[in-house]
């Protein structure tokens, strides 16, 4: 035991230390810690939007389960007894007896639950703006289909989650939104009324359902989600995140903070900042105050009744479908409702989870790929993109068109048409539209890598004509044209952007740094106007020479 | 008695590394390790999983105004933040002890309305405040570094060796070979795979067994009620109103096919009324009853405008004229409202003449059949 004496060379001296050998000698963790300490991630604000995803997640774990401890998932009928004196004495199930129980007769219950309902709001809301930002930076091509894949069905996932979460309460409103998932159900050909008997338990609405969506809700799909979440996120750490294109980024590396400490203080930071604005939504803004809708009752209904806002799509695309009830021989029907529901909802969703195979299919691009590309270059996949969202928000207005209608006194029968009407033309004049966006950002690009930055500066030639100053990017040709080639990277537009003017002093009120330092640190890091103000020398007009500088273009 | 074993490995750290042991710690004694400075060993074990440090921008230099200045700032954010939760504590246990009540009354304006948002400013404060000083503490007080970390591809020794184990075990099991063993294998998994899924049948009911879609509570004689259980003479509305009925049966106010819209007519609709053919005679005089549940996705058709003698489905906009037997006149919906045949029984009472020809509510595969 010689070799374990205090005095062995880098044995631990501090008592932290020393806990922390015992710890390694018994689960060997030092190699993998390190190692993921170390992990690099690049720094970009767009590759926080899953994180937020992920954080509201958590959000939904921990009060959702505070939920369960009050919620009573029956559809027992009981009489209200409780301290909301509108409803004393009213017949309701005690489902919503104890949603009234928990809003009313908690202490923080209500609270709880709308930081519950804010939370599967952000949650969707999450998930699909950073779908966007994987679609538009093409960070589903090879090698990650599969994130993408994983992606599309925890979406898919999410919105389950909510249609059973809202329907709990089982008041007016979620009863009516349940009476038409039972419609979309018996719609499905062939096996509709089968799927409806085995999911009810029978017809509309007998006693069971509330008690099956409650279980689908808290365990099934989490249990689901949890697992898909932990392998999105070990696939994200195995294949290294990946970054835009930018100086010293190639396919094989990645340039960003290691994890510890820089990304995990950024990153406990986002989660603080979600958590804190889902409590204070929930606890400043009220959401489905169910007390107020009353409880289900199949022949009452209130008007303008909408759904959470991720579903209001198909209720768009319920209200647009014309009145096509496709009749078989046989005296089969095909009901029309079918089609904007399972129909639209199954094909969108299919679109999807192909859209990166369909993709290398017709790009025949089928390598691997870290470098993000920015959206103007693929103008094609971004107008599909603005296409498909076009349509998706035409198809979610529509689901509130009655409010419009009303709101803005317009008839209800012409939002209808123009609906129906918009949901067809105004995609394609959307990919148009964004197609020309990405071409002239495009070009603008390679005009100021060809001709420089626009100085403002203008000056008059001797023979009298007045040209404007170009500021080049980098070496010119013997025409004064830049030989900069576009590598995927913003290209900068504005003197500031290349050091035109130092950096500010800080200080909000009065200055905390000596405005001297300032500039002699410039200068030393050799960038900027300063740096370039020992080298200057003034030309009559005062301008700087040629060295480097602003030149004019010499064709 | 000695606890002492003397095989190799048994004596904790005396025992040899095999031959195939290798990595860092054969690269690095203690002793070079120990004579390294700290940074130099972070940088060291960080090329050791391929990462290099390019560039630090040491943060402020400590005792400078810029560095006070953002202490000061950090610090401020995180005792905030602890003011903000001890202040949620307090209002959380504090409510109803020497705080006013938090229950809510109808009829309070006072400390019960702002319970719910003060938790929720105070939680959200606290929360947003960690955040923010966390991000202020790693913007203005840590070192910047740019690292980078190489990114490797798979590695074709991996795939060729993992190939070959996994190959290997395969032609060992020969199961390429014993063809009755790989069919017999087959048969047993779609076996239990099916048996597994057998217990699902618990789930399964007949939807076509005594018509359950197609049938409801109403039949012959059975009165028209309102929703507390009284009966309707013919002359208890006015024309141009409408009234939700349900069948006087127990439980009938809750039924999910019965609920009923019992329509009076004004004279000038009564001209217009074009019944629906075979339904001439389902109305009682200037009465007529149609399902409320709408044939489009089953809501209760409810909003009623008798100028126009429409009925708006508030749920998809579907909707239907009363005088034309509820036909679908713009919307969504197929098919008319079914409409409940009506009498007036011996003692003067609106009941229903059978129950509705028709099954009530949304459209499905095989509704035409029965």
């Amino acid at each position: 035991m010689a070799a374990r004496t205090a005095t062995a060379p880098g044995a631990p001296t501090s008592r932290l230390g020393k806990v922390a050998v015992e710890f390694d000698d018994r689960l060997i963790v030092a190699g993998p810690l390190r190692r993921t300490l170390n992990k690099v991630f690049p720094d970009h604000w767009s590759f926080l939007l899953g994180e937020i995803a992920l954080y509201a997640f958590i959000i939904l774990l921990l009060s959702g389960t505070y939920l369960t401890f009050f919620f009573d998932a029956s559809m027992t009928e009981v009489v209200y007894e409780g301290s909301y004196a509108p409803l004393r004495g009213v017949e309701m199930s005690a489902a919503y007896d104890s949603a009234l129980q928990l809003s009313f007769d908690v202490r923080g219950g209500l609270f709880m639950r709308q930081i519950h309902h804010w939370a599967a709001l952000l949650f969707v809301a999450a998930i699909v703006v950073h779908l966007f930002r994987i679609f538009f930076t093409g960070a589903f091509r090879r090698p990650r289909e599969t994130n993408w894949l994983i992606g599309v069905v925890m979406l898919v996932l999410a919105l389950l989650m909510g249609v059973t979460g809202y329907t709990l309460p089982d008041d007016l409103l979620s009863g009516t939104g349940l009476r038409i998932i039972s419609a979309i159900l018996l719609s499905v050909p062939v096996i509709g009324t089968w799927a409806h008997f085995a999911v009810f338990n029978g017809d509309f609405v007998g006693t069971e359902i509330i008690g099956r969506f409650y279980i689908a809700h808290v365990l099934i799909i989490p249990a689901i989600l949890l697992a898909l979440i932990a392998v999105h996120l070990l696939v994200l750490v195995k294949q290294k995140h990946t970054q835009f294109p930018g100086p010293g980024r190639t396919e094989h590396n990645v340039v960003g903070n290691r994890l510890f400490p820089a990304f995990a203080g950024k990153a406990t930071g986002l989660l603080f900042i979600v958590f804190g604005v889902c409590a204070a939504l929930g606890g400043l803004v009220q959401i489905n105050p169910v007390w107020l809708w009353g409880p289900y009752n199949p022949s009452q209904v209130s008007a303008a009744s909408q759904p959470d806002w991720y579903i209001m799509f198909l209720d768009g695309s319920t209200r647009l479908f014309p009145a096509w009830d496709i009749n078989l021989p046989g005296d089969y029907t095909i009901p029309a409702l079918f089609w904007p529901t399972v129909v639209v909802a199954g094909l969108m969703f299919t679109a999807l989870a192909v859209y990166p195979m369909v993709e290398r299919k017709l790009t025949g691009d089928t390598a691997s790929h870290h470098l993000l590309q920015r959206p103007r270059d693929v103008p094609v996949r971004t107008s599909l993109g603005t296409m498909a969202i076009a349509f998706y928000v035409i198809l979610m207005l529509s689901g509130g068109n009655d409010v419009i209608a009303e709101k803005f006194d317009i008839s209800l029968n012409a939002m209808t048409w123009v609906g129906r009407i918009g949901v067809i033309i105004i995609p394609p004049i959307v990919y148009v539209f964004t197609y020309r966006i990405c071409l002239g950002l495009e070009r603008h690009d390679r005009e100021v890598l060809e001709h420089g930055i626009e100085t403002g500066v203008l000056r008059r030639l001797p023979h009298g004509e007045f040209i404007e100053v170009h500021q080049p990017l980098g070496p010119v040709d013997e025409h004064g044209h830049g030989i900069l080639a576009y590598g995927g990277a913003p290209v900068p537009k504005r003197m500031n952007q290349v050091g035109g003017a130092r950096r500010a002093i800080r200080g909000f009120f009065t200055p905390i740094e000596e405005p001297s330092r300032v500039e002699l640190e410039q200068r030393h890091e050799d960038h900027g106007q300063a740096a370039a103000e020992s080298a200057r020398e003034l030309t009559s007009s005062g301008r700087p020479a040629d060295g480097g500088r602003p030149q004019e273009p010499r064709d | 008695m000695s606890t002492r074993d003397s095989r190799p490995g048994s004596t904790g750290g005396a025992d040899v590394a095999g031959p195939l042991h290798g990595g860092p710690d054969d690269d690095y004694t203690p002793e070079q390790l120990a004579a390294m400075p700290r940074e130099e060993l972070d940088r060291l074990g960080a090329r050791y999983d391929g990462v290099e440090i390019l560039h630090v921008d040491p943060g402020p230099e400590p005792g400078t105004p810029v560095e006070r200045r953002a202490v000061r700032q950090v610090g401020l954010t995180f005792a905030l933040a602890g003011l903000a939760a001890l202040a949620f504590v307090v209002v959380y246990v504090g409510s109803g002890w020497f705080l006013p009540d938090w229950h809510w009354e109808i009829t309070d304006s006072g400390w019960s309305v702002l319970f719910t948002p003060l938790l929720g400013a105070l939680m959200g404060l606290a929360f947003i405040l960690v955040g923010v000083g966390l991000v202020l503490y790693t913007k203005k007080l840590l070192p910047h570094e740019t690292a980078v970390q190489d990114k490797h591809d798979g590695s074709h020794f991996d795939r060729v060796t993992t190939g070959a184990t996994l190959v290997g075990g395969l032609h060992d099991s020969g199961l390429a070979r014993r063809k009755l063993l790989t069919r017999s294998l087959a048969f047993m998994g779609g076996g239990l795979g099916l048996m597994l899924l057998m217990p699902l049948g618990g789930l399964i009911k007949n939807p076509n067994k005594g018509d359950p879609l197609g049938t409801t509570s109403w039949a012959e004689g059975v009165r028209l009620v309102r929703d507390d259980g009284t009966p309707i003479r013919p002359g208890d509305q006015e024309p141009g109103s409408l009234e939700t009925v349900f069948p006087a049966v127990p439980g009938g106010n809750r039924e999910s096919d019965a609920p009923t819209m019992l329509f009076r007519l004004r004279p000038e609709q009564v001209d217009v009324l074009r019944p629906r053919e075979g339904h001439e005679d389902f109305n009682y005089g200037d009465y007529v009853a149609f399902s409320k549940i709408c044939t489009h996705a089953g809501c209760p058709v409810s909003l009623y405008e008798q100028e126009t003698s429409r009925i708006l489905c508030p749920c998809h906009q579907s909707m239907f004229d009363i005088t034309q037997g509820a036909k679908p006149i713009f919307g969504p919906a197929t098919r008319p409202l079914p409409q409940l045949p009506i009498t007036v029984d011996d003692e003067g009472y609106l009941v229903a003449r059978s129950d509705y020809i028709e099954a009530v509510g949304p459209t499905y595969w095989n509704r035409e059949r029965i």
